[in-house]
């Protein structure tokens, strides 16, 4: 077969894209897309990178503007798309049901992708450039930044935000929803094994030498965790539409001419509200949905129940309950912060995402070994990556959130490359991965991938790239190195040279990692899933796959 | 006396090995979890139990030890009693800084003939930093780049600093915190602190390596 027949109509006839039923459709667009966008954010990423070595490549506000709107591309237009284009197949999958509504699904994904455009567009036209933070008064620095600028990204963040809480009804309806022909599904053993109750209780009755509350809880583990991280993404928008609203009068008041006061907003209350809210993803639905992933592909690679359920059960609950209390670990270089705060919630409770993500762990590590021996397939090496990633990026937040260390880590390279790139780039992203390998024969009818030489290439390229450029980040970091600063006198260059390399290594992976996509779906098959299904069902997979 | 420059050592190495340590165990639990010869396994709950106890202990164990161990954050707690003590003089122990518009203001009738802020060693210092616009950070760093401290300034709340200096040397002025593209290289001042009097020197912070 050549090459020009392959790139056309996919490895070994590729994907057919009038097999795919509205629910595989619907999902391979959110990931598809969210792929690209994670290209993107890799690219600005590494022009960030490049500009570290020769500083003048971009002048000051569109280098910070690039760093703005990196984090929206990255977390909204990648994360956001693929967790939850993969949520929305997965979670009907596993409650054996149909998903609520397609249509809303597509207006979703939709949603988001257009928001990240236009958020994009803010920063790459006008340069708008508060970065993700948006600290107090800066977004509405009229002096600094174009008002039109904000307008565009601010709007752009709302829609994204809409289509999150899109997908969270999507999602909370599809649980709760009874499907026609059914009989009707009592909501109470719902609520409570989506929350996770149930595993508690079921606990509490071992000890007191009851029979277990529930043995066969109405909703599946994997599923609990989805539930729960969607709970923190509910909460989390509706902060981030909060402070885009108050941006948002601010822009329009200089626009018409009556320019607003910003010292009536306290700086300070604002951060605890700001970061109370956006916390929620990188402590809260992340850690949670990521847990939830790491089980869903240790069960279907094993085969096997979880070891320690109920304890995995009543610890995403746990999970939940520490996400909400955590966000004074970001005000440990507030003075005005209250120590009180910054000891109990800075501190102490933060330092339990060390336990919760630990428990994560442990099961899903002893769940595969009770399983051996196990096939290394793609599934189980992304997976294992995935947990290494958090593995040692979990502990250095818990380090950095320590009033001692943070008064002289705070704001360096550490957290922004040894603990955040680490958890998104190796864990997180290296997860993701597994899941996209896990649901690749259920979402493509079962195609085969073009090369697995290439995606051993992609597999090492990334892993090595990602840790590569935190270590020499985070060495940076030991030498005072700025995470939001432009040093123009070569003061770490050797660092920026090495992580500006291990930075294009991961933009190898990923052109290769696509590059493997299009030749195994073909590019007739890719453009294939953005037209409307030709199958009329409910189902998730056609008839003749479903096994 | 513990200073940043060797908390930050220690961090370095003991970081370093646990991510050594952890690449271990993840190529060792591939390997075994993939090898045909390998039969399935069974871990006992209580092992569970004793690592949950084990996660517990590190978490809690890391905040005692830094606690004991680097002098600022008992500083940070006490600071308000070591400030009302009598023997805490404010003409020559607190700065009053302003920053406004991407740009440090220091009090100019505290600069020594050096056009520096003369600090004298092993004395309680505040640096009392006041935004008058966007939030900013306030940072002292050693001659070689490396932090010595810092912390967040923002408009219209409490932002001042006590530090005690026990090596001499000369330090930099920067802001820590991103305050919009005009403060993105600019915000400096090279040579702003100049710590004298003690036994020993900070031997990364001596201007001209003396």
């Amino acid at each position: 077969m050549g090459f020009m027949n392959t790139l056309i109509n996919g490895f070994e006839g590729g994907l057919k894209a009038d097999t795919l039923t509205p629910m595989q459709k619907v999902t391979l667009r959110a990931v598809v897309m969210g792929v690209l966008f994670y290209g993107l954010a890799v690219l600005e990423g590494e022009l960030m990178r490049v500009n570290a070595v020769t500083p003048g490549l971009f002048d000051e506000s569109h280098y910070f503007s690039i760093m703005t709107v990196h984090p929206i591309v990255g977390i909204f237009g990648s994360t956001y798309l693929i967790v939850f284009g993969a949520f929305t197949f997965l979670v009907p999958y596993l409650m054996k049901k149909p998903l609520y509504s397609v249509k809303l699904a597509n207006w979703t994904w939709i949603g988001i992708a257009v928001g990240t455009v236009l958020s994009w567009l803010g920063g790459a036209i006008f340069h708008y450039a508060p970065l993700y933070t948006l600290y107090w008064p800066l977004p509405v620095d009229f002096e600094q930044f174009n008002p039109i600028g904000g307008l565009v990204f601010v709007i752009g963040i709302a829609i994204i935000m809409v289509g999150t809480l899109g997908f969270i009804y999507n999602i909370f309806a599809t649980v709760f929803y009874t499907e026609e022909g059914h009989e009707k599904r009592p909501l109470k053993p719902l609520i409570l094994s989506a929350l996770g109750i149930d595993g508690m209780l079921n606990i509490w009755y071992k000890i007191t030498g009851r029979e277990p509350y529930s043995k066969e809880p109405a909703v599946s583990l994997p599923v609990v965790a989805i539930f729960r991280g969607t709970i923190d993404t509910f909460l989390d928008a509706m902060v981030i539409l909060t402070c885009g609203v108050l941006i948002l009068v601010y822009i329009v008041g200089d626009m018409s001419g009556a320019a607003l006061d910003y010292t009536s907003v306290n700086a300070l209350l604002y951060k605890n509200f700001f970061w109370w809210g956006l916390d929620l993803i990188a402590d809260g639905l992340v850690l949670i949905y990521v847990a939830g992933t790491w089980y869903l592909l240790a069960m279907l690679i094993t085969g096997k129940k979880l070891f320690m359920q109920n304890i995995a059960r009543a610890a995403l609950l746990l999970e939940l309950v520490v996400s909400w209390m955590v966000w004074s670990h970001h005000l440990l270089g507030d003075q005005g912060q209250p120590n009180l705060m910054k000891l109990l919630s800075g501190e102490m409770v933060t330092a339990f995402e060390l336990v919760t993500q630990g428990i994560a762990i442990f099961i899903t590590l002893v769940t595969l070994w009770s399983a051996k021996p196990l096939v290394m397939d793609n599934r189980l090496k992304f997976l294992l990556a995935g947990m290494f990633g958090f593995m040692i990026a979990v502990p250095a937040a818990i380090l950095q959130a320590d009033m001692g260390l943070n008064r002289i880590l705070h704001n360096t390279q550490w957290i922004m490359f040894t603990h955040v790139h680490t958890a998104l780039l190796i864990g997180l992203t290296m997860t993701l991965y597994a899941a996209i390998y896990t649901m690749w024969p259920l979402l493509t009818n079962n195609i085969k991938l073009y090369s697995q030489k290439i995606a051993n290439w992609h597999f090492w390229l990334h892993l090595l790239g990602g840790l590569g450029m935190s270590f020499f980040m985070g060495m940076s970091a030991m030498g005072g190195a700025l995470r939001r600063y432009i040093y123009i006198d070569g003061e770490f260059n050797i660092f920026m040279i090495m992580a500006a390399i291990c930075g294009f290594m991961m933009l190898v992976a990923w052109l290769l990692y696509l590059y493997n996509v299009i030749m195994s779906f073909g590019v007739k098959g890719l453009l294939g899933i953005y037209t409307p299904s030709k199958i009329d069902t409910k189902d998730l997979i056609p008839a003749e796959y479903a096994t | 006396m513990e200073d940043s420059a060797s908390v930050l050592d220690l961090l370095k190495l003991v970081y370093t090995i646990y991510v050594f340590a952890v690449m271990s165990l993840m190529l060792w639990f591939a390997k075994g979890v993939s090898n045909p010869a390998g039969k399935p396994r069974i871990v006992k709950p209580a092992t569970f139990y004793m690592y949950v106890g084990l996660l517990i202990s590190v978490g809690v164990s890391i905040h005692i030890f830094t606690f004991n161990k680097i002098p600022w954050v008992e500083t940070d707690f006490k600071r308000h009693t070591i400030e009302k003590d009598p023997s805490f003089d404010k003409s020559k122990q607190l700065f009053n800084i302003v920053v406004k518009k991407q740009k440090f203001y220091l009090p100019q009738d505290r600069l020594n003939e050096d056009g520096m802020l003369e600090i004298e060693c092993g004395k309680y210092i505040v640096f009392d930093v006041k935004s008058e616009d966007m939030t900013y950070g306030f940072g002292l760093f050693r001659q070689d780049n490396s932090m010595v401290t810092q912390m967040q300034v923002g408009p219209g709340t409490r932002n001042d600093l006590m530090w005690q200096f026990n090596k001499n040397g000369t330090y930099h002025i920067q802001s820590t915190e991103y305050s919009g593209p005009k403060g993105g290289y600019h915000m400096k001042i090279e040579n702003a602190v100049v710590v004298k009097g003690c036994d020993v020197n900070d031997v990364r912070s001596m201007v001209g390596g003396n």
